[in-house]
């Protein structure tokens, strides 16, 4: 039940994009079309819920304070946080890479449609920012999982719901200076407010 | 701006000038022409996520220019070296470097702001204009060109920022790096300039107003 609520929360409430503004360039430079914005969402629903647990495991294991005594017990005082960063990135960049030979290598269809999107996540803050909140926030492993793969999907379902309006806002006559990035953003503050009317919905 | 790069500093005949022509534009291009985030779409992500007050906006901007500015000159220096096909690895690597020595160095002498900033100055790995600058620029440019050409991004993304922060903060909270302006009796402050709608709204807003006077327009 608890799980659930967080999967819901992460979904609707506490929105990759509307709330925390992660993943931001992605969102704004791949959504001109809903299939590829599509592409893109199952990529990061992908890459998160997988990432967030591995970083997990790697936060417990590896660099919290006291966490390498499954070693030797002399290694308790032992704190590696410094090094969260360079794990983090470097892990996701190495997961992307591994999903990228295996989706090529087993289902030549789904790479095709994803293609050009797997190297590109790498580098989307919502990926790091899934981590690095999952840290802040000290969630068990089975949390950790739901959180990353609930995030996607709230990203997901914002960068399809953008690419569908932009879609029919090609046919509208918009002000020279507001064409492209400046009237995305505004819709995308109109649908943040959408979003707002989840707050405070506890299940 | 124009103050510090009038004067071109004497070099040796051969070598153009230390700000020459050319390097200004490194610098001049990217604060209004061709600017990181109004024009080129990049680093949103923290531009708007900061913005709610102006102290860790200057602090996320102070951070952000250190970092560009010092990846793009390692980067370039080692531009020759580094494999093509490792370079996004090798790229995050320094930059990830740089952003924990600036993580580390505000846990040790401004806890506070490293608790507001919190999960967003880790973030600056994954800031696209740094990303952006080391692939596009400093892997085909000497270190000093690319130094100047850091130097203008950062700038460039710094003001943007900094211009959203003060209008949130002065709607939001109604006061200007926590100087109280107004408070509620002469004009009720607006709570959605503090939530992310206001980002939103204001960048949209800014970005039409510097687009309208470069006359800059997106097909």
């Amino acid at each position: 039940m608890e799980l659930i609520n967080l999967g819901i929360r992460s979904i609707f409430i506490d929105n990759m994009i509307f709330a925390y503004f992660l993943g931001m360039c992605s969102f704004l430079a791949v959504s001109k079309k809903v299939s590829t914005a599509i592409g893109l969402g199952a990529a990061v629903v992908f890459v998160l819920g997988l990432t967030a647990p591995v970083n997990w495991l790697v936060q417990e294991y590896i660099l919290k304070e006291g966490a390498l005594t499954w070693i030797s017990p002399a290694f308790e005082t032992i704190n590696l946080e410094f090094l969260q960063f360079i794990m983090f990135i470097a892990i996701i960049a190495a997961i992307v890479q591994l999903v990228e030979m295996v989706v090529e290598k087993f289902t030549p269809a789904l790479y095709g449609a994803l293609g050009i999107f797997l190297p590109l996540i790498a580098v989307n803050c919502s990926i790091l920012g899934g981590s690095l909140f999952m840290v802040q926030r000290d969630y068990t492993l089975a949390e950790a999982a739901v959180f990353g793969a609930g995030s996607g999907m709230g990203f997901m379902l914002a960068i399809v719901a953008l690419a569908a309006i932009r879609e029919k806002l090609k046919y509208s006559n918009v002000p020279d200076g507001l064409k492209g990035l400046g009237i995305t953003m505004l819709i995308t503050g109109l649908m943040g407010i959408a979003f707002k009317s989840f707050i405070g919905i506890v299940l | 701006m124009s103050t510090e790069v009038l004067e071109p500093t004497a070099t040796t005949k051969k070598s153009e000038p230390l700000f020459s022509k050319r390097r200004r534009k490194f610098v001049l291009d990217p604060l209004n022409d061709d600017n990181p985030i109004t024009v080129q779409v990049l680093g949103i992500c923290s531009a708007l996520a900061v913005t709610v007050k102006m102290e860790p906006t200057l602090i996320m901007a102070v951070s952000v220019v250190f970092v560009i500015v010092f990846s793009n000159l390692i980067i370039s220096l080692l531009r020759n070296l580094i494999p093509g096909r490792v370079r996004i690895i090798v790229q995050l690597g320094v930059i990830a470097t740089f952003v924990t020595l600036v993580s580390e160095v505000l846990k040790a002498y401004n806890y506070e702001m490293y608790k507001v900033l919190g999960a967003f100055v880790g973030l600056i790995i994954t800031n696209c204009i740094v990303m952006g600058r080391l692939e596009a620029f400093a892997m085909g440019n000497k270190p000093w060109d690319s130094v100047l050409d850091g130097l203008g991004s950062g700038f460039g993304y710094a003001w943007v920022i900094l211009t959203v922060a003060f209008f949130r903060e002065l709607l939001g909270s109604g006061s200007v790096f926590n100087h109280q302006i107004y408070d509620a009796s002469i004009m009720p402050t607006n709570s959605l300039f503090i939530d992310s709608i206001g980002a939103f709204m204001v960048l949209g807003i800014l970005i039409w107003i510097q687009r309208t006077k470069t006359g800059y327009v997106e097909h």
